[in-house]
C-alpha cells in the first residue's frame, strides 16, 4: 500500500495530551476527536491537514497517556502515516491496533522538512521525498501487522478471520 | 542467563520455564482494567467485533474515576455505556460513584491486585501495582478489549534496568522525590520499552505508598513496568485485602540487566519537575522565585493516606496564601474516610483548602481545578505537559505533597524546610 502527502513536522516527545487534550475525551466520536487533533501544539494543523498527509517527528512520539483516542484522532484527521525516530510504547501498540500506519526512520526524520511532499510504500518501507528526490528505507512491518493495519485494526482483523 | 523479576512473572503466566528479552509470548491475565475514558472505546470495539461474552466476568475491573462524578452530559453518557456493559455481562468489579476511587489506588486497596499478578489496564499508570510485586502495564482500549474477550495478552518480553537504592531518605524526602530524581537522570524515554526494577537495602525505608508513587511514574520514563520485590512491607499491606495468595518472585542471581543504577537515597533533596516534561527536574537551589495560583494534592500518584498526612503535617495551624487555590483530593473513599477520622480534613479546611470526592479531575485537565491562561500550579500529579491541567500557556510543577503543601502556604514554590 502506498501513501502520499504533505509533511507536518514536529520535534521530540510529542505527548498524547497535545495530540488530543483530555478536555475532549468525553466522547469516542472519531470526527469530534479529529476536530481537536494537535490543538495545543499546532493550532493550524486541523485547518491545513488534507487526506493522505504525513506526520514526521523526533524521539518518543506519543508519550504519556494510554488514550487510544490519540492515534484515532490522528487517523481520523486524514493522516496516512507517522514517521518518527522512535515511538512511546503504548502509542506504538495502539497505532497498530487501530490501523494507523507508523514507521521508525531517523534518517528520513533528519532530512525531511516541514511542508515537503513525500510518499511511502508500506510493504517495503521505502520513503521518497518528492520535494528533494531523496530516498530512505524504514524497516517495514511484517505482513501480519500490515494486515491488521489494512483491515482497519486488530478487532476488525479478528472479526474478518472469524468470518 | 537468568531472568529478571519481571521476566519471571511473565514466564509463569505464559506457562514457560524461561523467557528472554525480546521474545514474543502470549500470557494469561489476572485482571484487565479500564476507566470511564478508555472503557467506552473498548466496549465500542467489543460490540463492533460482534463478541457476545467476556472471558471471565471476575477478572475485569471498570472504574468510573476520570470524569466522575460526571462533569457534563457527555461524561455521564460515557459512564452509562460502562454501567450498561457491566450489567449486561454481570461484571463483579464495577466501581461507580460511592464505591469508586482513583483506579490505581482503588484496585490494590480492594485486594484485586497483588504480588505475582499479571495485569493490563487501559490507563498508562497501571504500572503502579509493581509496588506489590506484580507485573502490570498500561495498554490501549483495543488491547484491553482483547483481554476481556480472551483473558490473554501478547507481550514482548522487556529487558530491564536495575536500580539499587541505598541509604535512608532525609525528612521530607519520599517516593515522589525519588522517582522524579530518577526520571531527571534517565529522561522521559530513558526506560523506553524496559522494566524498571528496584532493589537494595534502601527500600526498607520506603512505605507502600512511596512504592506506589515510584512505580506509578515508571511510565514517565517510558517504561513498560516498574516493580519492587514483595517484602514484609508489601505483604503487610496485602494482608486482609488481597483476595488470592501472594506469589513472591525474585530475580535469578545471574539475571541480565541492561544497566545498573545506584541511587543513594540519603543524598536526595526535594525534587520538582518544571514545565513541560517530567524529566525537567530541579532541586531547591535551582528553583528561583515561582509564584503560583493553585496547588493540587491528590491523584493516583500522591492521593494516598500518607500523602494526606504529609500535607496535613505542613498545613496544621497554618493558612494557605491569599491567591492560592488549594485542592486536596483523597484517592479513594476509604482514604477519604480515614482522613476524616484522623482529623486531616479539618486541618485542610481550616487552612483554607478544599477537599474533594475522589476523582482524577484536574490531573488531566478534566475538571475540578482547571488552569486559566498563564496560571501556575504546584501539583502532586504525574504529568506537566503543555496544556495538561488547562490552558496551553498554563504551567504545572510536579512535586511531593510536602513541597506542594509548603508552596500553598508560601504562595510560591517552596522547600518545606524553609517554612
Amino acid at each position: 500500500m502506498q501513501v502520499k502527502g504533505k509533511v507536518f513536522k514536529y520535534g521530540n516527545d510529542v505527548d498524547t495530551d497535545v495530540i488530543i487534550p483530555a478536555r475532549y475525551l468525553n466522547t469516542t466520536s472519531e470526527s469530534e476527536l479529529a476536530a481537536h487533533c494537535m490543538e495545543d501544539l499546532d493550532g493550524e494543523f486541523v485547518k491545513r491537514v488534507k487526506a493522505g498527509d504525513i506526520i514526521v517527528a523526533g524521539d518518543n512520539f506519543g508519550c504519556g497517556s494510554s488514550r487510544e483516542h490519540a492515534p484515532i484522532a490522528i487517523k481520523a484527521s486524514g493522516i496516512s502515516l507517522v514517521i518518527a525516530n522512535s515511538f512511546a510504547r503504548i502509542f506504538y501498540r495502539n497505532s497498530i491496533n487501530i490501523g494507523l500506519p507508523i514507521l521508525e526512520c531517523p534518517q528520513a526524520v533528519a532530512a525531511i522538512n516541514n511542508g515537503d511532499s513525500i510518499s511511502c510504500e508500506l510493504s517495503d518501507g521505502i520513503i521518497v521525498n518528492l520535494t528533494t528526490g531523496e530516498k530512505f528505507r524504514a524497516e517495514p512491518f511484517p505482513s501480519f501487522i500490515r494486515e491488521i493495519i489494512s483491515d482497519g485494526g486488530l478487532l476488525a482483523h479478528i472479526a474478518k478471520q472469524v468470518k | 542467563m537468568g531472568m529478571t523479576l519481571s521476566q519471571k512473572i511473565l514466564a509463569k503466566h505464559a506457562g514457560l520455564d524461561e523467557v528472554k528479552a525480546g521474545q514474543l509470548i502470549n500470557a494469561q491475565l489476572d485482571l484487565v482494567l479500564a476507566n470511564d475514558i478508555t472503557g467506552p472505546v473498548a466496549i465500542k470495539e467489543f460490540k463492533k467485533a460482534g463478541i457476545k461474552k467476556v472471558a471471565d466476568r471476575q477478572k475485569i475491573a471498570l472504574v468510573m474515576d476520570h470524569f466522575a462524578p460526571n462533569k457534563d452530559i457527555k461524561s455521564a453518557q460515557q459512564c452509562k455505556i460502562c454501567r450498561e456493559f457491566s450489567n449486561e455481562h454481570n461484571l463483579t468489579n464495577f466501581f461507580d460513584v460511592g464505591k469508586m476511587g482513583i483506579e490505581h489506588a482503588l484496585l490494590p486497596e480492594q485486594g484485586l491486585v497483588g504480588a505475582g499478578d499479571l495485569v493490563i489496564g487501559a490507563d498508562s499508570h497501571t504500572c503502579t501495582y509493581g509496588a506489590l510485586g506484580a507485573f502490570s502495564t498500561g495498554v490501549g482500549s483495543t488491547d484491553m478489549c482483547a483481554g476481556m474477550i480472551s483473558g490473554e495478552c501478547w507481550f514482548k518480553v522487556p529487558p530491564a534496568i536495575k536500580f539499587i537504592l541505598s541509604g535512608k531518605p532525609k525528612k521530607y524526602i519520599g517516593g515522589k522525590d525519588i522517582i522524579l530524581h530518577i526520571i531527571g537522570l534517565i529522561g522521559v524515554d530513558g526506560a523506553l520499552y524496559k522494566s524498571m526494577e528496584f532493589f537494595g537495602e534502601g527500600i526498607k525505608y520506603l512505605s507502600i505508598d512511596d512504592r506506589f508513587t515510584i512505580c506509578n511514574m515508571a511510565i514517565e520514563a517510558g517504561a513498560k513496568n516498574g516493580i519492587f520485590p514483595a517484602d514484609e512491607v508489601a505483604l503487610d499491606y496485602m494482608k486482609g485485602r488481597f483476595k488470592r495468595k501472594p506469589q513472591i518472585y525474585m530475580p535469578d542471581g545471574d539475571a541480565e540487566y541492561e544497566r545498573v543504577i545506584d541511587i543513594d537515597l540519603s543524598q536526595l533533596k526535594p525534587t520538582v519537575a518544571f514545565p513541560h516534561l517530567p524529566e525537567n527536574t530541579k532541586t531547591p537551589e535551582q528553583w528561583g522565585d515561582i509564584k503560583i495560583d493553585q496547588v493540587v494534592i491528590g491523584s493516583c500518584t500522591n492521593g494516598h493516606i500518607s500523602d494526606l498526612r504529609a500535607a496535613a503535617e505542613i498545613l496544621k495551624g497554618r493558612k494557605t496564601a491569599d491567591g492560592v487555590r488549594t485542592i486536596i483530593i483523597p484517592a479513594t473513599n476509604e482514604i477519604y474516610l480515614q482522613a476524616v477520622r484522623e482529623g486531616l480534613v479539618e486541618i485542610f479546611i481550616e487552612a483554607g483548602a478544599v477537599v474533594s470526592t475522589p476523582t482524577c479531575g484536574p490531573c488531566l485537565g478534566g475538571y475540578m481545578g482547571i488552569l486559566a491562561e498563564n496560571e501556575r500550579s504546584v501539583s502532586t500529579t504525574n504529568r506537566n505537559f503543555v496544556g495538561r491541567m488547562g490552558h496551553a500557556t498554563s504551567e504545572v510543577y510536579l512535586a511531593s505533597p510536602y513541597v506542594a503543601a509548603a508552596s500553598a502556604v508560601a504562595g510560591r514554590l517552596t522547600n518545606p524546610e524553609e517554612l
